[in-house]
């Protein structure tokens, strides 16, 4: 840029401008981009859209957002709202990365926050939001390796990246846990810890592809699965729900899917969720206030960033004795005497 | 040749083109603004957010400096795609497999970028262009190879071509040679800097995402047009086209020229590719032809198969990719309404005589002109 003098001179000048008008209320706008899931995809975007949504209730904020279908739509809709005078702009996932990190550093002034991603070296105006979702999921591997009759369990990821995986190997972990603890050997298909190797589906949307995924992962003994693709899962619900859930229960991810995914409630044993609403609304209240920092928020089991969603409709089917074990557990991996990762 | 051929022949279009090329699309456009309206009354939305809606759609396209280069940026690979296409249609070879060759052209063009890396832009992005169309023209001449030796429909084996590059571009990615350093995921490194198509605008402001691919789309639109209409390459393509045992007999090479024609879409259908690898997103990653090479469809067919048709169609095409873009920011309307009103338009297009009979004093009546 040339002038820097001159542009930023009138951008106070505007924004004067704009006080002046809006004085006695002043509106307060955030605005979201989604990945290629879509806004409803009862899991991971619709998540943390929800945490806008709350904040428009809680804060009287205005809420907006741009979906994205397909990887070419992240620069423009992330453009597209640097026009529109967002106060924040939250971009959803891991795979808006790069976009975010060039559209922070082409407008240093606009606060930017973004779900599943931590830069390093840290952006000034980039806050980025991430979960210990290893931790939930470990209790949730623990959990189906309690609950399976085949001793087999299976899952399955959207796309190899540490999002994901995050989730894959805590399960597994847990499972592992559950096979030291027990002198079992439930086995978890579709992800290796050691080679980082495992089923994906290379995409966020096809529902196909999860039922598909999941009728493989039956086939080959698997009773319960733990789909890791957003709405690529409601497709491997499906099956479930065709199946009959004495063959094939459903474990959900980021949202608690009993209540976003009312029709096929019945098919999920539980969900692991990360509560990008949570950190989402609280990213906006300190936005607000002016406090809002560039860096890192973790969720955690402590802060309830993670956890385990209720079994609901399963309450009954998991022994009492195992739902202590899990309590137990769950102690154990916030005072750190049991490890969940290396 | 008589006199009137020639007053015509220096024009680039005749009055029934006109009305084919801009007085069809601007009522099959307007037809379906209206549908688009009563759609969107239909799911609940107020008459001001419409209004609005429509009003961010204009914005969006070309309100403003950052809405043309948007609309610029998306229409480029639909354009160069609709022209492989438009080609093909011409030769009589419907050819579905655009998106395939969008994959293989742009994932083609990245690696060489990054080969080429060092090298001064001036060789680094030539090659890297060159090696988006051979191979996008590698990967189409299978299916013309195909319907020329075997008489394989080039329908069913460009769908298959377009199924089997999803999963090669899966598989390609996650090689060392081409996967991003440090990522588990599908994912190329990055095109180096000599290799990228520049962006033109950034010295006004550093969003403006249009980039010298436009200058590309140009050239390919003259290219094509001469191809088509001045070369005896593309007289053969029209002949063929039009009468293939007619061709034949009067001593064409039809299997030549079925390959050729395939070759040759899949060329521009692989620089659309590398336009995007090159020019929009700096890398390949699954799923980076988002539909273009299916949308250039559309373009070709609206843009009745001619170059500066096809030029019109993917201008509009890319305005409402952009301005849909707006209509979500500033109307909230689902991005899902911009493909119905897209897909409106294309009905409305496919189907002249129903605009004809919807618009009748747009037309001249038959046998007067």
């Amino acid at each position: 840029m040339k002038h820097p003098g001159l542009k930023s001179s009138l951008a106070t000048i505007i924004a004067a401008l704009g006080l002046a008008a809006a004085s006695p209320a002043m509106s307060f706008t955030a605005c979201q981009v989604t990945d290629t899931g879509g806004i409803d995809d009862n899991s991971f975007n619709q998540t943390a859209w929800k945490g806008v949504q709350d904040a428009q209730d809680a804060f009287g904020v205005e809420g907006r957002f741009l979906e994205s279908q397909a990887e070419t739509d992240y620069d423009a809709n992330i453009n597209s709202l640097i026009e529109g005078d967002c106060d924040v702009i939250i971009t959803v996932g891991f795979l808006l990365g790069d976009a975010t990190e060039k559209a922070a550093k082409a407008n240093p002034d606009q606060p930017f926050s973004i779900v599943d991603f931590a830069y390093d070296p840290v952006i000034p105006n980039v806050l980025g939001q991430v979960y210990a979702t290893n931790q939930a999921a470990f209790l949730a591997g623990y959990l189906a390796a309690g609950m399976t009759q085949t001793k087999i369990l299976g899952t399955f990821g959207g796309i190899n990246i540490p999002p994901v995986t995050i989730f894959m190997d805590g399960f597994v972990k847990g499972a592992n846990h559950w096979n030291a603890e027990k002198g079992d050997s439930v086995m978890v298909l579709g992800w290796d810890l050691e080679t980082r190797e495992g089923l994906f589906t290379n995409n966020f949307d096809n529902l196909d592809d999860g039922r598909a995924f999941a009728q493989n992962l039956y086939d080959e003994g698997a009773d319960i699965v733990l789909p890791v693709a957003g709405p690529v899962g409601l497709g491997s619900a499906t099956l479930a729900d065709e199946l009959g859930i004495d063959r094939l229960k459903i474990i959900g991810v980021d949202a608690d899917l009993y209540f976003t995914d009312t029709e096929r409630q019945h098919v999920y044993l539980t969900s692991i969720t990360k509560r990008m609403d949570a950190t989402v609304a609280q990213v906006i209240e300190a936005t607000m206030k002016g406090e809002f920092e560039g860096g890192l928020l973790v969720g955690t089991l402590e802060n309830g960033g993670v956890d385990l969603a209720p079994l609901h409709d399963m309450e009954d089917l998991v022994p009492d004795e195992l739902k202590a074990e899990l309590e137990a557990l769950r102690a154990g991996i916030i005072d750190g005497s049991i490890k969940v990762s290396d | 040749m008589n006199a009137m051929d020639k007053a015509t022949q220096w024009r680039l279009l005749g009055r029934t083109q006109v009305e084919d090329l801009v007085i069809v699309p601007l009522f099959a456009f307007v037809a379906a603004l209206f549908l688009g309206a009563l759609v969107m009354a239909a799911t609940g939305v107020d008459l001001a957010v419409i209004g609005q809606s429509y009003v961010a759609l204009v914005k969006g396209s070309v309100g403003s400096l950052n809405a043309v280069s948007e609309t610029l940026t998306a229409a480029a690979p639909l354009v160069l795609a609709g022209l492989g296409l438009a080609l093909g249609f011409r030769a009589g070879l419907f050819n579905i497999g655009a998106e395939g060759q969008v994959v293989m052209g742009g994932l083609a063009a990245v690696v060489a970028g990054v080969a080429l890396g060092d090298f001064p832009a001036i060789v680094a992005l030539p090659g890297a262009l060159l090696a988006g169309a051979l191979t996008g023209a590698f990967y189409a001449g299978i299916a013309g190879w195909l319907r020329a030796v075997t008489g394989a429909h080039e329908v069913i084996s460009t769908i298959m071509l377009n199924l089997i590059s999803y999963r090669l571009l899966d598989y390609l990615l996650r090689t060392p040679l081409i996967q991003k350093e440090g990522r588990a995921d599908p994912i190329s490194k990055s095109v180096p800097d000599a290799a990228e198509l520049p962006r033109l605008l950034t010295f006004i402001d550093a969003n403006l995402r249009v980039h010298a691919g436009i200058f590309l789309t140009l050239a390919m639109v003259a290219v094509a047009y001469w191809l088509l209409f001045r070369s005896k390459l593309g007289f053969e393509f029209r002949a063929a086209g039009e009468n293939a045992v007619a061709a034949r007999f009067a001593g064409m090479n039809a299997s030549l020229t079925i390959i050729l024609a395939m070759a040759i879409a899949g060329a521009l259908a692989g620089l659309a590719g590398a336009n995007q690898t090159l020019g929009v997103l700096d890398r390949a990653t699954p799923g980076f032809s988002a539909g273009i090479g299916f949308d250039a469809i559309a373009v070709a067919l609206m843009g009745r198969s001619h170059p500066v048709g096809v030029l019109l169609a993917g201008l509009l095409f890319g305005a409402l990719e952009a301005g849909g873009r707006q209509m979500q920011v500033d109307a909230g309307v689902s991005i899902d309404l911009i493909a119905i009103i897209q897909s409106l338009i294309i009905v409305f297009i496919a189907a002249p005589l129903l605009v004809k009979a919807l618009f009748p004093w747009g037309f001249r009546r038959e046998g007067s002109g």
